[in-house]
């Protein structure tokens, strides 16, 4: 270990470039390594939560990753678990209270969401996989990127089901009232959306037109 | 230093827990005054809202003292305090724990392009969590105006659906009293009300339906008992 010469990385080389991108397509963490999928069915009805939502979890995950990884060679193995776990909590409950304070019209919206961002298996997994053995720049950039690939997911997943559900994006009408037929004409939100095994099917489909492009992703078999 | 031994541990863990802890608390403490203006004013925008005055949250405190004249405080039927702030700030949580006769509950007085609407508290038990809301009355004592209800945690399309129009519209022109005796208004099966003291419920929220329905029953009384003698 002693003998290997240490190079002095970039702050963006292509290997720190790779951290922020990866979990964009080719290691998304909602499609291709399926985490974090309850959060993706509850919170996709409208984009505002959505949005909201992916912004705490960029949060706790980036602030989290970097927190495990300074601390990485203090923390005794047999407790690493519970460590990371008090690292998540406590950073959710930060969010949480911010929001209460500054945003209370979306924290009524997310609700009990928000705590459940702890549970959120990307938020762990990227503990124990990558900042436990990763630099505080590296894990974070990684915390970002993984948080970006699934804000992505996320954030497509409620644009659909708020347009189709609801007629609308972010709240605003964007499907004419005269269209309604309501109102005379031939068009009606469809239910479905609104429910969460709509959300399961468009992460399907999301996941197909991702693997139709995206031929390294297809198993072979 | 081992960092897996038994001591080791055990300080490690002392210390994040004192660490956190204080941190915590310290975030607890310094917004919690911010926290507490939000529910308050969102506590007026629903009484507001009864009476069928929409304010934006940050409005709510300004509209809420052009509007609402008074804040009794009553007990089985008679009024115990006029003081506003010790009324608005009544825990209903708290306050339902008591025979409603015996409970001290508050009473807001408004007016509105020159009429007197009186609102009413209401906070009882859904299927998951508590549910709440307010109810507005006319002059007489008698004639609903308009309600909102709200909840914690009913399931989202089914009991949920009591904070939509679609329930509440039906409230307006119902009465709570029958010849000066108290009836309340029942929440039945949907499709079934009929007359000035039902309306319809959730299909497929029975049981919000009927906490709803023994939350309007239980909260009503003392006011009808005061309302008989004005």
């Amino acid at each position: 270990m002693s003998t290997e010469v240490k190079q002095k990385e970039s702050l963006f080389s292509k290997k720190n470039q790779r951290l922020l991108s990866d979990p964009f397509n080719d290691n998304n963490p909602i499609t291709v390594q399926v985490l974090g999928i309850c959060s993706a069915l509850a919170i996709t009805v409208k984009l505002e939560p959505a949005i909201v939502m992916s912004l705490s979890v960029m949060f706790v995950l980036a602030a989290g990753n970097v927190i495990i990884s300074l601390i990485r060679n203090l923390i005794p193995n047999r407790i690493r678990i519970i460590v990371q776990l008090v690292v998540v909590a406590s950073l959710v409950i930060l969010v949480d209270q911010f929001l209460k304070a500054f945003a209370y019209d979306v924290s009524k919206q997310l609700s009990v969401f928000v705590g459940l961002i702890i549970t959120n298996c990307i938020i762990m997994g990227r503990f124990e996989a990558f900042a436990l053995g990763n630099g505080p720049w590296k894990a974070f950039l990684d915390g970002i990127g993984n948080s970006i690939g699934y804000g992505v997911i996320l954030i497509a997943v409620a644009f659909f089901r708020e347009l189709l559900g609801s007629g609308a994006l972010l709240g605003f009408q964007v499907i004419p009232d005269s269209w309604y037929i309501a109102n005379g004409g031939f068009y009606a939100n469809n239910g479905f959306f609104l429910f969460p095994p709509m959300a399961l099917i468009v992460v399907g489909l999301i996941i197909w037109a991702q693997r139709a492009k995206n031929t390294k992703l297809i198993e072979e078999n | 230093m081992n960092v897996n031994s038994n001591a080791y541990t055990y300080t490690f863990a002392t210390v994040m827990v004192v660490l956190v802890a204080v941190l915590l608390s310290g975030a607890s403490l310094g917004l919690k005054s911010k926290q507490a203006s939000n529910i308050s004013q969102e506590k007026k925008q629903s009484i507001l809202a009864s009476i069928g005055i929409e304010v934006d949250r940050s409005e709510s405190d300004a509209a809420f003292g052009e509007y609402i004249k008074q804040s009794l405080t009553l007990q089985g039927g008679t009024v115990v305090s006029e003081d506003a702030s010790a009324a608005f700030d009544i825990d209903m949580a708290a306050a339902i724990k008591v025979g409603n006769m015996d409970r001290s509950v508050p009473l807001y007085v408004a007016e509105k392009e020159g009429d007197t609407y009186y609102i009413i508290p209401m906070r009882g038990k859904g299927l998951w969590g508590p549910v709440w809301g307010y109810l507005a009355l006319e002059s007489d004592g008698n004639t609903v105006v308009g309600a909102t209800f709200d909840h914690k945690s009913e399931t989202p399309g089914l009991g949920a659906e009591i904070t939509t129009p679609m329930f509440t519209d039906q409230f307006p022109g119902k009465k709570i009293s029958e010849a000066g005796m108290f009836k309340s208004i029942s929440v039945v099966k949907a499709g079934t009300s009929a007359g000035d003291y039902a309306v319809d419920g959730i299909s497929g929220g029975t049981i919000t339906s009927n906490g709803v329905n023994d939350m309007l029953t239980d909260c009503l009384a003392p006011y009808a008992e005061y309302f008989k003698n004005i």
